[in-house]
């Protein structure tokens, strides 16, 4: 079957089998393997890509549904050389180890900022609740989260051009 | 790699159209909503279905609203909407306490009401929520809708009264004054099913339990309603006595079975006390909305 969706900003056209789970149609026919492929059974969270701006488990979503649908990978967060805030606060608070969780972890974060800007640290848990690190750095990437809504925060206020500090 | 075996696709773009396509394609058809119980079933060939029909597009099945002395509730409704419903926090404050236990906020986002239903997973909550409620469950077929009560819905484990042919579209809760409910749940990690999962609710009117709902998930081949606890309630205040009572009874009419979750008597322990405290909370809400 065909299905055309919007992937990161562009229209794809792709003949698929209609068992095609929506994670290997990314990473295996489209190339993009920054979306991990973790537990396979919708507990792990590597998956987590944005469907319509929210997250969704794409080991769990087949490519077919996602036809007609604006779907959004790690790989469109950085634009312009300008890394998003969430990916700057990774980086900043130490919020990856192995970064096997990362992607599916920095899009749940960019979801939950997106619909609260200033998201409480129980907020916060409670997003990625269901998204584990093997490594167990939680603590980290909550604070990689708090790291980018502060930024977001403090680069809305400030006037054009001005530098931000932490 | 976890792949589903071969199947057809088909878009549903209306209840009508659903319902046609299932009629034409038979019984190996099944309807595909969010996906995340179906998926996981094909993935592990537990489920090995010819034909998906995918509903995600039928948004006229996608509601929570207040009507006619009932709140009714689309099938397709997402549990993420379910747990921030402004409609249904006012009436139950149950749906909310069972939602925030119910997976994880990213299955939240897909999952849906009559997905959950229709899997009839006996762990699962929102069937003991409706059970709770007395909940009246709409179902289409192309001779026109029935109305099936919750009761009546479970044929058995991952069984339902729904045909071939036919699909839930509609969940409808009587709405009565005095109304208080809970739920409370057990489980071993954030996200998993139930050990054992209690909802109650209580109508009180002049200090008198006028009815009382008890429902309970993952303690028996399908959900358990306490229909005994609820008319040993029935004319009595609302009191410590009183709700032990019933929380005897819960435990004695489930029927767990001994799994890696944990054994019998440890359920039926579970099943009363967390039916104790959903009672106390019930009624707590309930008296609240007397005064």
């Amino acid at each position: 079957m065909q299905v055309t969706m919007t992937v990161n900003g562009e229209e794809v056209t792709r003949e698929i089998e209609p068992r095609l789970l929506l994670v290997h149609f990314l990473r295996d026919t489209l190339g993009l393997t920054g979306t991990h492929w973790g537990c396979d059974t919708s507990n792990c969270g590597a998956c987590v890509v944005l469907m319509d701006d929210e997250p969704v488990k794409s080991c769990t979503v087949l490519a077919a549904m996602a036809g007609g649908h604006a779907i959004r990978t790690i790989e469109s967060m950085e634009r312009d050389g300008q890394l998003d805030p969430v990916q700057q606060g990774f980086m900043e608070e130490h919020g990856l180890q192995c970064g096997f969780c990362t992607p599916g972890m920095i899009m749940t974060g960019r979801a939950l900022l997106d619909r609260n800007a200033d998201p409480s640290e129980a907020e916060i848990r409670e997003a990625i609740s269901g998204q584990i690190c093997r490594c167990t750095g939680y603590t980290n990437i909550v604070k990689a989260i708090q790291w980018a809504a502060a930024h977001e925060a403090a680069d809305a206020t400030a006037g054009a051009g001005e530098e931000v500090t932490a | 790699m976890q792949v589903p075996a071969p199947f057809e696709y088909e878009r549903a773009t209306s209840v009508d159209h659903a319902v046609a396509l299932l009629e034409k394609l038979g019984p190996e058809a099944r309807i595909l909503a969010g996906g995340h119980s179906l998926l996981p079933m094909m993935k592990l060939r537990l489920a090995t279905p010819e034909h998906l029909v995918d509903i995600n597009d039928l948004t006229e099945l996608d509601y929570i609203r207040e009507e006619g002395g009932e709140v009714r509730i689309g099938a397709l409704t997402r549990h993420r909407d379910v747990l921030e419903s402004e409609v249904l926090a006012r009436h139950f404050p149950i749906f909310a306490e069972a939602e925030r236990v119910i997976a994880d906020p990213v299955v939240r986002n897909r999952g849906t009401v009559g997905g959950s239903l229709c899997q009839a997973d006996p762990a699962e909550d929102l069937s003991a929520v409706f059970s709770v409620l007395k909940a009246q469950l709409v179902i289409r077929g192309s001779a026109g809708e029935r109305t099936v009560a919750m009761d009546d819905f479970q044929a058995g484990p991952y069984e339902t009264a729904v045909g071939d042919a036919e699909m839930l579209v509609e969940i409808r809760v009587p709405v009565r004054a005095g109304g208080g409910s809970a739920y409370e749940k057990v489980e071993r990690r954030a996200g998993d099913w139930a050990i054992v999962a209690a909802g109650a609710a209580l109508w009180i009117d002049g200090g008198t339990i006028a009815d009382a709902g008890i429902g309970l998930a993952a303690v028996g081949p399908t959900t358990v309603h306490v229909t005994r606890g609820e008319e040993a309630l029935r004319g009595q205040a609302p009191s410590e006595e009183a709700f032990a009572g019933a929380g005897d009874i819960a435990a004695e009419d489930c029927s767990p079975a001994a799994d890696t979750r944990g054994p019998v008597d440890y359920k039926r322990h579970l099943a009363r006390e967390l039916t104790i405290r959903a009672l106390r909370r019930a009624a707590a809400g309930a008296l609240q909305q007397e005064a």
